[in-house]
């Protein structure tokens, strides 16, 4: 589909910018929303970031305030709840990366296995729901069930045991993040294997059926390495989401009694900037953030492309 | 075909319950939400409801809709959903088409739009970009920083380039100019695709929840989604504006549930409905290609 106009391209020669400017300004006029507002808030707050390098005070601005170079970023480690955060998010992050891989797999080899279409069909839509609902909506839900009257703790008394305030423990807001990030998004990350599995050529299994193979061997012979480009794309390109535990989710989730174990480098830089008044300082640690990202994105894109040909555009 | 060895058989029934299980999971949560929204007080508070309402009631929905603070979140939910989603849908369209054709500088721009995918300014200088042009406590907050987005232009020029060469090069020849050939060409052929883009930006929109929070000094002029995150989350009950007597007969525990609910009711509504849509979308935002 990309490579499909490149021969007639270089039989055409090349315009000279006048007759291009002629012939195509309708494209130029077209394209000007977007690269104005690509300009106004997507690049000019990049040249923003130039405050993580300075002692930004909002009376002084941008151009006023004093230059302290890297002292910013020796602070974050520096500080025992930056170095926590970055240590939490790690953490966070991997464990939804991990899941995030293996469950969706697991559960479109299982859903292939269901024959009765209406069935499949009913699963799939129960499934992708949570997906478009807002962390805000699945936070108020969480809170809820998961709360000293909610629906978990009467199960936990019907069975005589203790409530648990569930999102007050610091020991298990970590799981809580993790096991509700992954019911929210297995049957959005299911779909593309899914897609991947009606892709298979059918015959495949004819052939290994008359061979004697039976659906475990099957699944394992022909499904599995029918989706593996699939599984490596994916896997790769979660490689740049390595610093990002879900700034929506921990939000609305978290609390002073979890800071400790829940606190992520997202939530830390809006508490300290925005909560505390350390510009600077917090913007610092953003840029961290994103810079690593962006180094991780890069190599995840090449490396998706050298493996399996994904291209962004 | 082989006749299903008994192995086989027992794997199906086992399968098609954990699955029926798995499904039942993502649906359940809500209707325990939907179910305490319409008991009374006592059994809300007891936590007696599971997924059955105990003592129905339709007061919380009552005092909700009641609270005018609501309905005027919701109000500014819809319109900032509906012009968010026209204006965002004009940027990326016009954008979409004109980088779906081979032009000079093509190439340059397409990498100078992905890179605002890879790497941004970030909280603080957004902010004070936004700020500084005068978006604090300003309507159009909701709608013009986040108007463009790489990821669903590229999912638009997708969708053009994918429509066949021979019938623009024969209106280009007949005269038409590249906006007749946007507006009566390329538009009505992909009509699907936009819609499930829109969709998501729709849905998108409906969700978002920051902004409110971040530059309205008000809670008066949040959208539904930031009110019910300072009610929800934050436990801010002054704006649930009940007074004494009714917040005795009432339990906070319904109406928090009915807000909640309410919040997620027009995704809900429209889901079953546009559910093609919604599956086509996320497999395009995956796939890609």
């Amino acid at each position: 589909m990309k490579k499909g106009n490149q021969p007639i391209k270089n039989m055409v020669a090349k315009k000279t910018w006048k007759q291009e400017v002629q012939h195509n300004w309708p494209l130029y006029v077209l394209l000007l929303p977007s690269f104005v507002l690509a300009i106004v808030f997507c690049y000019i707050p990049m040249g923003g970031l130039v405050m993580a390098f300075q002692n930004y005070k909002p009376w002084l601005g941008i151009t006023g305030s004093e230059f302290v170079g890297m002292e910013n970023f020796k602070q974050i480690f520096a500080f025992k709840e930056s170095y926590q955060a970055i240590i939490n998010t790690l953490i966070i992050a991997v464990s939804k990366i991990v899941l995030g891989l293996i469950v969706p797999i697991v559960m479109a080899l299982l859903l292939n296995e269901v024959s009765h279409v209406g069935l499949k069909k009913g699963i799939q839509t129960l499934v992708y729901l949570p997906h478009f609902l807002s962390w805000v909506t699945v936070a108020g839900m969480l809170r809820d069930i998961l709360g000293l009257d909610g629906i978990v703790n009467g199960v936990l008394k019907s069975f005589g045991m203790d409530p648990v305030f569930f999102l007050g423990e610091a020991g298990m807001f970590r799981q809580i993040a993790v096991i509700s990030d992954l019911w929210k998004g297995f049957g959005f990350g299911m779909i593309v294997y899914l897609a991947a599995i009606s892709n298979i050529d059918q015959s495949l299994y004819e052939a290994a059926e008359m061979d004697g193979a039976n659906r475990w061997q099957q699944t394992i012979y022909i499904t599995l390495p029918g989706i593996m480009s699939m599984i490596i794309v994916m896997a790769t390109l979660s490689l740049g989401n390595v610093l990002n535990a879900g700034f929506d989710q921990i939000f609305n989730l978290y609390s002073p009694l979890t800071y400790s174990t829940g606190d992520i480098i997202d939530t830390y830089v809006y508490r300290q900037s925005l909560v505390n008044g350390q510009y600077s300082f917090g913007t610092a640690v953003g840029l961290f953030k994103s810079g690593i990202g962006l180094i991780l994105t890069v190599i995840s894109y090449r490396i998706a492309y050298k493996v399996a040909g994904y291209r962004i555009f | 075909m082989r006749r299903t060895s008994l192995s086989r058989k027992i794997f199906v029934v086992c399968n098609t319950a954990f699955l029926i299980i798995m499904a039942l999971l993502c649906i359940l949560p809500l209707v325990n939400l939907f179910a305490i929204s319409l008991s009374g007080k006592a059994a809300a508070n007891s936590g007696a409801v599971t997924f059955w309402p105990v003592d129905f009631t339709l007061m919380a929905y009552e005092k909700t809709f009641n609270n005018n603070n609501f309905i005027r979140s919701i109000l500014i939910s819809v319109a900032r959903t509906a012009l968010g989603t026209f204006v965002s849908m004009f940027v990326i369209t016009t954008a979409g088409y004109a980088l779906s054709k081979d032009f000079r500088g093509r190439t340059p721009l397409m990498w100078f739009f992905v890179f605002t995918m890879l790497f941004g300014g970030g909280l603080i200088p957004s902010y004070l970009v936004n700020t500084s042009l005068g978006l604090k406590n300003n309507f159009l907050v909701y709608i013009i920083p986040g108007a463009f987005s790489c990821y669903n232009l590229i999912l638009i020029m997708n969708f053009f380039k994918s429509i066949p060469k021979a019938l623009e090069e024969a209106a280009l020849i007949d005269g038409a100019s590249f906006f007749t050939v946007l507006w009566r060409i390329f538009l009505p052929l992909s009509k699907a695709g936009l819609a499930t883009v829109a969709l998501f930006i729709m849905v998108g929109n409906w969700n978002e929840w920051f902004t409110g929070i971040l530059y309205m000094s008000d809670t008066k002029n949040y959208p539904l989604a930031s009110f019910l995150q300072v009610i929800v989350v934050q436990g801010n009950q002054q704006d649930l504006a009940l007074d004494p007597t009714s917040a005795a007969a009432m339990s906070e525990r319904t109406i928090k549930a009915a807000q909640v609910f309410i919040g997620a009711l027009p995704i809900l509504l429209v889901y079953p409905f546009l559910q093609k849509y919604f599956v086509t979308g996320l497999v395009m935002g995956a796939v890609k290609e």
